[in-house]
Parts: structure tokens; sequence; C-alpha cells
């Protein structure tokens, strides 16, 4: 029997399985906080989340509408300054997984959240790096989660406000970044990685109904296909239950 | 410059005239919480011009004193509307120069975090582990790779940021401005430290025996505070840990209005210049507002420092 969902709602389910065993993940709001909390009940019990805002071990009582969410202070584990926080916890490697999105992504999995066109004289401007360049270069591991759109994967950023696998192959690890970059990009309609010598993303698993054609039609470059593309079920009623009753009662990210 | 005087009690509007000028450069800080809007509104009250505003998040503080037309350059790490979307102000100013130009410096987070901790600490520089492979390197020139000079390779560094006034919004502080803040104490330490001269502003003045009570939760010292101003609500729309909630409907609210310039200006016109001062903008938004934002309470336990003597 199946229930029917919405393009988020798999993502958010798709993000939270990936975050099976996880101890601490760095989250922003919306989808990415919904999975964290949706991992936390199923698959990663132990899971602590940390916020750039200043918080260790977060147990919101309410869908946080932002980062600086009062809920997120109110019940956490630890809440520490900003410097502590990029300086005790990020960059002392305490972080196993970053959850990043952005305005554009590459094929190497550099991050645009910065400006769309020239960046003196922008055509939008885009609200910057936040934490996200040193998340990106600090975190062992990073998880991208955007929405697969054609003007988001772009074969060339319009600016690079955070690194990912750079120009591809070693080039990361050359310049010393201590985090080993992206690992996979979540969409909504199919998983891609960067398991390749070159560190390109390629396609590695699809949703249901969804072709490598549809998502080929989204990427602005030639994509790449990983050797075997698997395909992945959709979300279990008890993950849509926990979704829609508990963790988005209002439906703000469905 | 500053001493340890026994009473620095002001109103926000002489503060504002005493310790902020033309062409300053002024940090009213505080992450999503504890942003003291009525210092704000003041400044563009006293119509306050070329300043250079300084705030990781600019909030919808500064969209409102850029479209009043106070500054001419932004220093920031993240520009929007947070949880709600664009800074649509900024961003006619940014992209249409409207009111005025308005000169952008962007850093990331932990990069203007290390400027005020650096500032603080009046040191040359702030070394982090950042910007490696990112643009940012080459659109702001403050930020520079340096050699390790113990060998591990290059480390980004930035320069130490020394505000001209930082004001401050925090639960309490005595008539010395010694000044406690509990919740999300983000950069306000750092940013006190730094600035020159430093308004605090709270929501309740006490007697110095409750802070010596509680000696941990006192973040700035009286040491380096000018000007204690007591103004409730004072962080509205924004919020006070245990005090009030952020008023979310306003962000939406601003959300929508600051798309169109005179709408800005006619809200600016009704709820800043129309207005005498801050309370009068507490009592135009109506008590019974207050009393919804009023969270449950949960407090913790108290502990106990022992006495020694």
């Amino acid at each position: 029997m199946s229930e029917s969902y919405s393009a988020s709602e798999m993502m958010i389910a798709v993000a939270a399985r990936m975050l099976k065993g996880a101890r601490t993940v760095f989250v922003g709001v919306g989808l990415p906080n919904i999975a964290c909390n949706l991992a936390r009940v199923t698959v990663a019990p132990d899971m602590e989340m940390i916020y750039e805002s200043g918080v260790y071990g977060a147990r919101p009582e309410r869908l946080p509408l932002s980062i600086g969410d009062p809920t997120l202070v109110s019940g956490a584990v630890s809440v520490v300054s900003m410097a502590d926080l990029f300086g005790l916890y990020l960059q002392r490697g305490l972080v196993e997984i970053a959850l990043l999105g952005g305005a554009q992504i590459d094929k190497h999995g550099n991050l645009n959240s910065s400006v769309i066109g020239d960046y003196a004289k922008p055509k939008t401007r885009l609200p910057g790096s936040g934490g996200a360049c040193e998340i990106a270069t600090n975190a062992q591991r990073t998880f991208m989660i955007m929405r697969l759109k054609r003007r988001a994967f772009v074969d060339k950023l319009d600016f690079v406000t955070s690194p990912g696998h750079l120009s591809g192959g070693e080039s990361r690890s050359r310049l010393g970044l201590p985090g080993k970059g992206p690992e996979v990009v979540i969409t909504d309609r199919a998983i891609l990685n960067f398991e390749n010598a070159e560190r390109e993303m390629q396609l590695s698993a699809l949703y249901p109904s969804v072709s490598e054609k549809d998502v080929r039609a989204e990427i602005g470059w030639e994509l790449q296909c990983a050797p075997k593309i698997e395909e992945v079920s959709p979300p279990s009623l008890e993950e849509l239950r926990l979704i829609r009753e508990e963790l988005d009662r209002s439906g703000m990210y469905r | 410059m500053n001493n340890n005087r026994v009473d620095k009690l002001l109103s926000m509007r002489d503060a504002v005239a005493q310790y902020v000028s033309d062409g300053n450069s002024v940090a009213i800080e505080g992450f999503t919480g504890f942003i003291c809007f009525a210092a704000g509104h003041e400044i563009i009250r006293q119509r306050r011009r070329d300043l250079t505003l300084i705030r990781m998040t600019p909030d919808l503080i500064y969209d409102q004193m850029i479209a009043a037309g106070t500054a001419r350059k932004l220093i920031f790490s993240y520009m929007g509307n947070p949880g709600v979307g664009s800074l649509y102000c900024i961003r006619r100013a940014v992209e249409k120069n409207i009111p005025l130009p308005l000169e952008l410096e962007e850093y990331s987070h932990y990069g203007l975090v290390g400027r005020y901790a650096a500032g603080a600490a009046r040191m040359p520089f702030f070394a982090l582990r950042s910007y490696v492979g990112s643009d940012m390197l080459t659109a702001n020139p403050h930020i520079k790779l340096i050699d390790d000079p113990y060998g591990t390779g290059k480390i980004a560094v930035v320069p130490p940021l020394n505000p001209d006034v930082a004001i401050l919004h925090a639960q309490r502080a005595d008539r010395r401005g010694n000044t406690q803040i509990w919740g999300l104490i983000g950069m306000q330490k750092e940013v006190a430290f730094a600035a020159k001269h430093v308004i605090v502003v709270v929501e309740e003045i006490v007697d110095e025996s409750i802070i010596r009570a509680d000696p941990n939760r006192t973040l700035i010292p009286g040491l380096i505070v000018d000007a204690v101003v007591h103004e409730p609500y004072g962080a509205h729309p924004s919020y006070v840990q245990g005090y009030y909630d952020r008023d979310n409907d306003s962000y939406l609210a601003w959300d929508k209005l600051s798309q169109d310039t005179a709408a800005v200006n006619a809200w600016i016109d009704e709820w800043v210049y129309g207005l005498e001062n801050f309370a009068a903008y507490v009592r135009k938004i109506g008590q019974a507002r207050f009393d919804q934002l009023k969270p449950e309470s949960y407090p913790a336990l108290s502990v106990d420092y022992g006495r020694y003597r």
C-alpha cells in the first residue's frame, strides 16, 4: 500500500536516512532541521544538533523559524559564543556532518550563496556566506540539500562562496582543507555523489518514477552516472506520520 | 575615556546624542535576538548620516536604517531576513542606489567574529581556517592568506575591527553598566570589548548586589560601558530570551512591505519619525501583543557559589 507524499517529504526522509548513526550534525533551518529531527527519532538516537548561533545539543520544542530561534536555547546541552562555536566545535573537528545548500552548485560541489551576476554589480544580491564557508572547510563530511533546478546546477558558478572539491581530483586536500568535502547531494528527484577520481558529481540513485533523463534536464553540464544507479524507496508511513504529525504540524516545509 | 562612574543611566535620546555622531562606525549587535531596534529608531530619528553600519546579520534593523539614509557602508556576514527571505531595502541600495549608494564589506560569520575578537584583545589579526578556495578572498582585500610561521601552510587572517560605538541589548544591568545576558551570547562580549564606546540597553535595571550574586553571568563589565539605557521591549520585533519571543508576524509583514519604497517611507514616518521615543512605539504596539509574546516560564535551578570568609 502506498501513501501519496510531496517532493519535500521525500527529501526530508532521504536526508534523515543518510544521517544514520550520526553523533553531531551542523544544521540550518527548514528542511535540514526537519530531516535532523526525523533522524534523531528514527536512525540516529544519539544525534546532537549544532547551530552556528552558538547552540550545541538543541532540543527544540517547536519548529525553529530561524537558526537563532529561542526554542533552540531552552533545553540545549550548551550555549556558547560564536567564537567558541566556530573555534572549539567546528574548527576543532567535532562536527561529523554538515548540511549545506546554496543558490548555485557546480559539478565539484562548490557553492554560491553570494551573488548572481558580477560581484561588484550584482544582478541579484544573495545573503552571502554566513558560516557556510568555514563549515564547508572544516566539517568532517558535507551533505548538500538542494532542489534539482537547472538554474541552480550550473557549469560555472558566478561566485565561489564555499569550497567543495574545488577544481576536482585532489585539489581540495592539496590546499589542506581539513574536512573531506561534499559527499552527496540530496535533491527532490535523485541522489548524486562524488565517488570517482575526478570528485565530479554523478547520479547515484533515483526516486520513484523519476528517470535519468528527468535529472539530466535539470543539470547544466554533461552528468556522469555511477556504475550502478539505485532506486530509493518512498517515505514510509511512519516517516510521513512523524513529519506531518510531530515535526512540521503546520506544513510550512512540506 | 570610560570609567567606573556609579550612575550611567541615560535616556536613549541622550545616549545616541552623546555617543553616535555622523560618520561613525556603529555596531548594533545580537544574533537574531537582543537586536536593539530602540537604538536604531533613535538614530533614524536624530537623522544621523554617513554611518558605517556593522552587524553580522543586518536584519530588519539595518534594512530600516539604510532605507532611512543613515548609512554609506555596511560590514556584514549574512544578509537575509532570518528564516523569511531577503532584505529588500539593502538590496535596493546595493542594486539601484536607493535612497543612496551603499558600499559593502563582506565576511563569513567566523571572519567577522574574528575581527571583533582581534579588536577586543587589541591584536593585529585573527587567524582562522576558512576562505581557502573561496572567492571571498578576492572580493574582500582585507581577508588575507599568510604563511603559518610554524610551517603548516597557508592560513587566513582578518584584521581587528574597533567600532566607534557598540550598542548591545541585554536582560539586565546595574547602573554602572555591569551587564548580564543569557541565551544566545553570539558576539556581544567581543564587540563590546572591541568598541571605543559601549551603550547597553536593558529590560531591567537591577541592584549591583544582583549582579555580584551571579558573576559568571556577567558578559560585559561596567568598566567598558559608557551609557546604560532602560528600554523595556527595546529589542522588539526581535526577542529577549525569557522575556519575549520574536514577533515573527512583524518579520513576515516587513518582507511584504519592504518590497515597496513608498510603503517603507510611510512606515518609517509612522513608526519612527511620528513617535517621540520607543516607549511610544511600545504603547502603539499595545501591551496585548507583548502579553502574547511572553514565553511560558522555564527557570533554571539557581546555583550556589558558596560564601568564603
